[in-house]
C-alpha cells in the first residue's frame, strides 16, 4: 500500500495542536518556527525567544517591521498585548531553569535513548551552537521536528548518534514526515503512522527496534 | 556634580589597551553598539578578545572591525552567519581564535563576573564536545560542567536612553546582553540616542542602574537596516501589540 508523507506545515500543524492552552514555548530556529503558524487562534501559548520576549506575535505587516524586535532566527517579529522584554541572562533562566514547558527543536539525528544531535554537522564546518544546549537540557520537554530519513534514505532516528551530541538523553518526542515516536523507557513507542503506512514499513525504513502504539489513529 | 557624559565615542574609549577583552553586546543586528565599535577601530587598539553572541554581519560593527584585523580572539556562541564573512575569512585563515560557548552559558558567566561569582555547575553542555577538558560533577543525578567567570575590561553596550548618572533604559529586544555585560566589566561605556535630565527615567522601570555605567555617550539615529523575514509567515494568528 502507498502512502504520502507530510510536508512541513503538516508535521507543523500536528505539534502546533498539541500544545496545551497555557505552555511556554520556545520554537527552535528552522523548521520548528513553522509550528507558530498553526497555532489555533482561540488557544493562548506563550512564544518564547531567546533574546528576550515572551508573547512573540507574528511576523510584521510590511513597511512594518523594527529591527529591535526581532526573533532568534534574526527575523522581524511582533510582541502580543501583554508581551514583555528581558534581558538575556533571564532569558536564559527561563530556558535553563526548567521554566519552558516544551521546546520544539530541529535534528540531525536522534538516538533511541533521547541524545539529541542538532548543532554541528561536523567536518570543517564552522560551530555554532547559540541556545540549543540550554534549551535541551533546560526545557521541560524537549520535541524534535524533523524527517524521518535523510536524503539518502537513512534513518534520523538511529541506535548512537554520529553527529555531535547537543544534549543526553533529554528527546522526550519525535514528529517526523512518517509518525509521531515517543522516547521512552520501554524504547521508542511509534503512533500516528500517517496513512497508508504499516507498521513494518516503517519499522523497516528506521531500522532500529520500535514499539507499536495501542493506538493508531491518524492524527 | 557627577557627569558620566562623554565628550564622543572617541574620547569615551580613549584608554582600551592592545590586547583588552571588550564585550560588545548585540544580538543579530539589535542592540549593537555600531558607533563604539567604530570608534575603536579608529582607535587603533588591538590583538583584541571581543566577547558577542555573534561573529558581526556585514560590513558594520564586529564585521568592520575582523576587517580591520583588530581582533585576536572571538568568544561567542553562534559564529555562523550568511553574512559573517569577515569573520570566516580571519577563522579560515588562521587569524583568529574562535572559543564556542553555550549561548546561556555565556551569558552566566558573564552575570557570574558581575556578581562576584567564583565558578558555577551547569547541566548546559555536559556530556558534549564543547565539555571536553573541563571538570564535571553529578550533582542531584545529573551531570554538570565547572563554567568560570567572564570579565570585562570593557563593555560596549547599546542602550536607547541614558542620564548623567549612567542609568540606562533599553529598547525591544537590542536589551539582550546589555545589562549583563554592564555589570561585568572594568569599565562600561554605553551609547544611547536619547540622554536626559536626571528623574526623567522612572526610577520603577530603569534597567541598568548607573553603578553599572562609567561613560554614556549620546550618537545620533540613524535609518537601520530592516533584517529579512524568513519562514515565519505568523507566529499565532492573533492581534500583535
Amino acid at each position: 500500500m502507498s502512502y504520502a508523507k507530510l510536508t512541513r506545515e503538516e508535521i507543523a500543524k500536528r505539534i502546533a495542536l498539541d500544545i496545551p492552552e497555557g505552555a511556554y514555548v520556545n520554537l527552535g530556529i528552522g523548521m520548528p518556527t513553522l509550528v507558530g503558524n498553526h497555532l489555533p487562534k482561540e488557544r493562548e501559548v506563550f512564544l518564547h525567544s531567546e533574546n528576550g520576549i515572551l508573547g512573540m506575535g507574528p511576523a510584521p505587516a510590511k513597511g512594518e517591521e523594527d529591527a529591535d524586535l526581532i526573533n532568534a532566527g534574526k527575523e522581524p517579529v511582533t510582541l502580543l498585548t501583554g508581551g514583555a522584554f528581558f534581558h538575556h541572562t533571564d532569558s536564559f533562566a527561563m530556558m535553563r531553569g526548567g521554566h519552558l514547558d516544551i521546546a520544539v527543536l530541529g535534528a540531525f539525528q536522534v538516538s533511541v535513548s533521547g541524545d539529541l544531535a542538532n548543532w554541528h554537522s561536523g567536518g570543517d564546518a564552522i560551530p555554532a551552537v547559540g541556545g540549543a544546549m540550554d534549551l535541551a537540557v533546560g526545557a521541560k520537554s524537549v520535541w524534535v521536528m524533523m524527517e524521518h530519513l535523510t536524503k539518502e534514505g537513512r534513518s534520523k532516528i538511529v541506535e548512537r548518534c554520529t553527529y555531535p551530541l547537543t544534549g543526553i538523553g533529554v528527546v522526550k518526542r519525535i514528529y517526523t514526515d512518517l509518525a509521531v515516536v515517543d522516547v521512552t523507557p520501554r524504547g521508542l513507542v511509534a503512533d500516528r503512522l500517517v496513512q497508508g503506512l504499516s507498521f513494518d514499513e516503517l519499522q523497516r525504513v528506521t531500522g532500529i527496534p520500535l514499539v507499536q502504539s495501542g493506538n493508531r489513529a491518524a492524527a | 556634580m557627577v557627569n558620566k557624559i562623554a565628550d564622543g565615542p572617541e574620547a569615551a574609549l580613549a584608554d582600551v589597551r592592545d590586547g583588552a577583552t571588550v564585550l560588545v553586546s548585540g544580538f543579530g543586528g539589535a542592540g549593537v553598539p555600531e558607533e563604539l565599535i567604530d570608534a575603536l577601530i579608529a582607535q587603533g587598539a588591538r590583538d583584541l578578545t571581543i566577547v558577542n553572541n555573534n561573529a558581526g554581519n556585514g560590513e558594520a560593527g564586529i564585521a568592520a572591525l575582523f576587517k580591520a584585523r583588530r581582533i585576536r580572539k572571538l568568544i561567542c556562541s553562534y559564529p555562523r552567519q550568511v553574512d559573517s564573512h569577515h569573520f570566516q575569512e580571519a577563522y579560515r585563515s588562521g587569524k583568529v581564535e574562535l572559543e564556542i560557548v553555550p549561548q546561556g552559558t555565556l551569558s552566566e558567566r558573564l552575570r557570574a563576573a558581575g556578581a562576584g561569582i567564583g565558578a558555577f555547575y551547569t547541566p548546559t553542555g555536559f556530556g558534549t564536545n564543547l565539555a571536553n577538558g573541563k571538570e564535571t560533577r553529578i550533582i542531584g543525578g545529573k551531570g554538570h560542567v565547572l563554567e568560570y567567570p567572564l570579565h570585562g575590561d570593557f563593555a560596549l553596550v547599546k542602550a536607547e536612553r541614558g542620564d548623567r548618572w549612567g542609568n540606562l533604559v533599553y529598547r525591544k529586544s537590542a536589551r539582550n546582553y546589555g545589562p549583563t555585560m554592564a555589570s561585568a566589566a572594568k569599565v562600561t561605556v554605553a551609547q544611547v540616542y536619547e540622554t536626559v535630565e536626571l528623574g526623567k527615567l522612572d526610577p520603577e522601570c530603569i534597567v541598568t542602574p548607573g553603578i553599572f555605567v562609567t561613560r554614556v555617550v549620546k550618537v545620533p539615529r540613524k535609518a537601520r537596516k530592516i533584517p529579512a523575514g524568513g519562514v515565519t509567515q505568523g507566529i499565532s494568528g492573533r492581534a500583535a501589540a
